[in-house]
């Protein structure tokens, strides 16, 4: 029931926050989160960020991301079989 | 240009391969000597998340998927619905909803209709762009309809908050939001479906922790994974659930560990306990649940838009034929409703399980065989 | 600033002056040049393709393109589907009083860049201006003739088992660069819309696969997901999809996430979807990626040999799940 989807925090301002998502930004009130900093990763509901995902969750999420941003540079398409 | 199609595989941080926890999942199912297992998902979400996968199909015959209550549009009673289409349609007044009631059907009419006729009802994302429709335009009342469980109740209570510290007496609340761990308790307590195990809502988690849902556990020896929505964390969620069985060994876990710690979030509770009160709670399909309701409390009931707008929610006036309650309930699957892909279609909805994108009825309908 | 007054589309000289500037310096040649009451244009022979379209689409700007370059490619796009080569475009607009005249020049030149690009000309027209609050700035209607050629034959009905399903490129990018200027949504994306005119890419993909070239659909409104519903339903037999084949860019994926919508059913405006014998589904797809327009053409699907009319997605875990055609607009959702 809760459609929810982790974003980076790029711009901070008090406890608007612009949080990323795979490019799409979005304004999000950041004042459920402790100490929220930017380039932290957090669960965004209905506007608001509900948690914040630990350093070492947020390493694994970012290699993920960058390895997606790496394969969508112009790797040669594979020959596909119809 | 393109992104290439693996990318949508490996979006998420997961744990285990698709095949690894399949294999898991048949394993732990096959000690269980061919004997069935019910798990209720509660979370809507979860069900739909189950379906776009194909998951269901995939698990060993003995592994049974119930859906539960945990769709917050479904359980709203049309009371509030034919409320809230008396507050759109009131001169001055602006609704803002989220997407999701948008299409539900009141007794009469829903809030696209309603829209097409005149009223003026606006579609949001977050409650604070209510807020600042609220502030953009003071000669206006604008009122939010507030659904949803425990993820959705902290932006509403700040919303709520702001509309406070902020002095707009111009901004109001129809509130429906809920609690879940009631409806799970009234589900085991009713007896009528023995329960193997309750995969638990992920993002509810989050804000509430795990520890809410030890009761359960101990009281009625029922195994509880908190349980993420990608396909590997569900399977996950499922395999996990599976070795209580066979350890038979009961108790709270969490499969979410990436966002869901046991304490849960507190500065979101603390808000909300700020802003709102428990009351019971009328859910559509399950009857009165005690303490399962969320009212705004007394210092600040001059934002509670029936209150301000001296408007009464209509009571209940169910459809005869609807057998919405029993699928809430875990009593039937979709299809075994008379009415299912028959009168009741996404595009003919005749109970809250089908018009809501994440009712059971809908997912089975839009994804299932049929 | 100047701006579009009533007087505008009163049929007087004001009105002749505004197609003069605007249309004529434009879209001038020697079909429209008379200005009367209807063009004359000489067809070819072949089977004459007739297509008409209105856009309404709000903002009238968005990333990727506006109105004016929608409104030239949608209908040159459903000639296309026809397999017809697209030839001549009627241009109506209706204009609310209050546009800005620089607004509608930009406009105009959109639509006469992508009338360059689909090789088309502007024969005839019609401007009326409503009053204020009656038109969101701008609504154009746009009619297209085509001729289709000698041996070409294209319909759904054609869709046979073992036929390959193919896409030109990445899905649900108009849809969600024009839903992030919707007013409650705001957020900022950066994906453009695909708008673009598709006549030559067709052209490309007819003369590599000829006959065998079964179904041409574009997937605007309802998306990827609606088209190969009517596919299956047309020719009546089961189509499977592969979902880990069908190309999504990350930063729509995203937006689809954060609004709770299936990119499956997003609307697309530079898209056409092949279906045909599996025999020349590589010599297609080479001929697609030959194209500026079709570099990512991928096989998305098969046709397969059950009589059901239905559409089933292999999933990326590789389980199996139902497609439907969408009711309605997808709305964004919490739940």
């Amino acid at each position: 029931m809760c459609l929810s989807v982790p974003a980076r925090i790029v711009e901070l301002t008090g406890r608007l926050a612009v949080v990323d998502v795979m490019g799409n930004r979005r304004e999000a009130d950041v004042s459920f989160v402790d100490e929220p900093q930017l380039g932290d990763y957090v669960l965004v509901h209905a506007g608001f960020a509900i948690e914040k995902m630990t350093p070492e969750d947020a390493a694994e999420s970012l290699r993920i991301w960058e390895e997606i941003a790496s394969l969508e540079s112009g790797e040669p398409l594979e020959e596909d079989e119809p | 240009m393109s992104s290439p199609p693996q990318s949508r595989v490996t979006r998420h941080a997961s744990r285990g391969s698709v095949p690894d926890l399949l294999h898991l999942i048949a394993e732990r199912a096959a000690r269980l000597g061919g004997r069935p297992v019910r798990f209720m998902e509660v979370c809507g979400t979860h069900t739909m998340a189950m379906f776009r996968s194909g998951i269901r199909a995939m698990l060993p015959p003995n592994v049974k998927l119930l859906s539960g209550p945990g769709c917050p549009v479904c359980v709203t009673p049309m009371g509030m619905v034919d409320a809230a289409l008396a507050i759109a349609r009131r001169p001055g007044v602006c609704l803002a909803t989220f997407g999701d009631m948008v299409r539900v059907p009141g007794s009469a009419s829903s809030l696209e209709r309603a829209k097409a006729e005149g009223a003026d009802v606006r579609m949001v994302y977050s409650p604070l762009d209510a807020l600042k429709l609220a502030e953009a335009e003071p000669r206006r009342t604008v009122v939010f309809f507030a659904i949803g469980f425990e993820t959705t109740t902290p932006a509403v209570a700040a919303t709520v908050a702001y509309a406070r510290d902020r002095g707009l007496a111009n901004m109001l609340f129809l509130v429906a939001n809920k609690v879940i761990p009631p409806a799970m308790e009234a589900i085991l307590a009713g007896g009528e479906v023995k329960l193997d195990g309750f995969l638990c809502p992920g993002h509810v988690s989050v804000i509430t922790g795990s520890a809410i849902y030890e009761p359960l556990a101990a009281n009625y020896r029922v195994p509880c994974v908190v349980t993420g929505f990608e396909a590997e964390d569900i399977l996950e969620g499922i395999a996990m659930l599976l070795l209580q069985v066979v350890e038979a060994d009961p108790k709270v876990e969490i499969q979410y560990k990436r966002w869901v710690h046991p304490e849960g979030n507190a500065k979101a509770r603390e808000r909300v306990d700020e802003v709102f009160r428990p009351c019971d709670a009328a859910w559509r399909g399950l009857g009165t649940i005690p303490m399962s309701g969320l009212e705004l409390r007394p210092e600040l009931r001059a934002h509670d838009a029936l209150e301000a707008l001296g408007i009464e929610v209509p009571p209940e006036l169910e459809n005869p034929g609807c057998s919405c309650g029993e699928v809430l309930r875990g009593l039937i699957e979709p299809p075994e409703c008379p009415l299912f892909a028959g009168r009741c279609t996404p595009a003919t909805p005749v109970g809250p399980c089908m018009v809501s994108t994440e009712g059971s009825c809908a997912a089975y309908y839009k994804y299932g065989e049929r | 600033m100047e701006r579009i007054l009533l007087a505008h589309g009163g049929g007087g000289s004001l009105t002749k002056q505004l197609i003069r500037d605007l249309v004529v310096a434009r879209f001038g040649n020697p079909a429209l040049a008379p200005l009367s009451d209807s063009a004359l244009v000489e067809l070819p022979q072949g089977r004459v393709a007739f297509t008409t379209d209105s856009y309404v689409v709000k903002p009238l700007r968005f990333r990727g393109g506006d109105i004016g370059r929608l409104a030239i490619s949608g209908t040159v796009n459903d000639l296309a589907m026809a397999g017809a080569r697209p030839l001549y475009i009627s241009l109506a607009l209706i204009l609310e009083e209050g546009l800005a005249l620089d607004d509608l020049a930009a406009i105009l030149d959109s639509a006469k860049a992508a009338v360059d690009e689909a090789g088309v000309t502007v024969v005839c027209g019609d401007t009326k201006v409503v009053e204020r609050g009656a038109a969101d700035g701008c609504f154009i209607n746009t009619s297209g003739i085509g001729v289709i050629s000698e041996g070409v034959s294209v319909a759904m009905e054609r869709a046979a088992p073992g036929d390959a399903i193919l896409v030109n490129g990445s899905i649900g990018d108009h849809g969600v660069a024009i839903m992030s200027a919707r007013e409650g949504l705001s957020f900022d994306t950066p994906v453009s819309s695909d708008v673009a005119p598709l006549g030559g890419l067709v052209a490309a993909v007819l003369e590599a696969g000829g006959d065998a070239v079964h179904a041409l659909r574009d997937p605007t409104r309802g998306g990827l997901g609606m088209v190969v519903c009517e596919v299956a339903e047309a020719c009546r037999h089961d189509i499977e999809l592969d979902e880990v084949k069908i190309p999504v860019r990350p930063e729509v994926q995203g937006a689809c996430d954060l609004l709770g919508l299936d990119p499956l059913y997003v609307a697309n405006e530079g898209k056409v979807v092949v279906v045909c014998a599996e025999a020349v589904a590589s010599k297609v797809l080479t001929a697609m990626r030959a194209h500026p327009l079709g570099r990512s053409a991928v096989a998305i699907g098969r046709v397969l040999d059950g009589a059901k009319g239905r559409v089933t997605l292999r999933t990326t875990i590789g389980g199996r799940r139902v497609v439907d055609p969408p009711y309605g607009e997808q709305l964004p959702r919490i739940c």
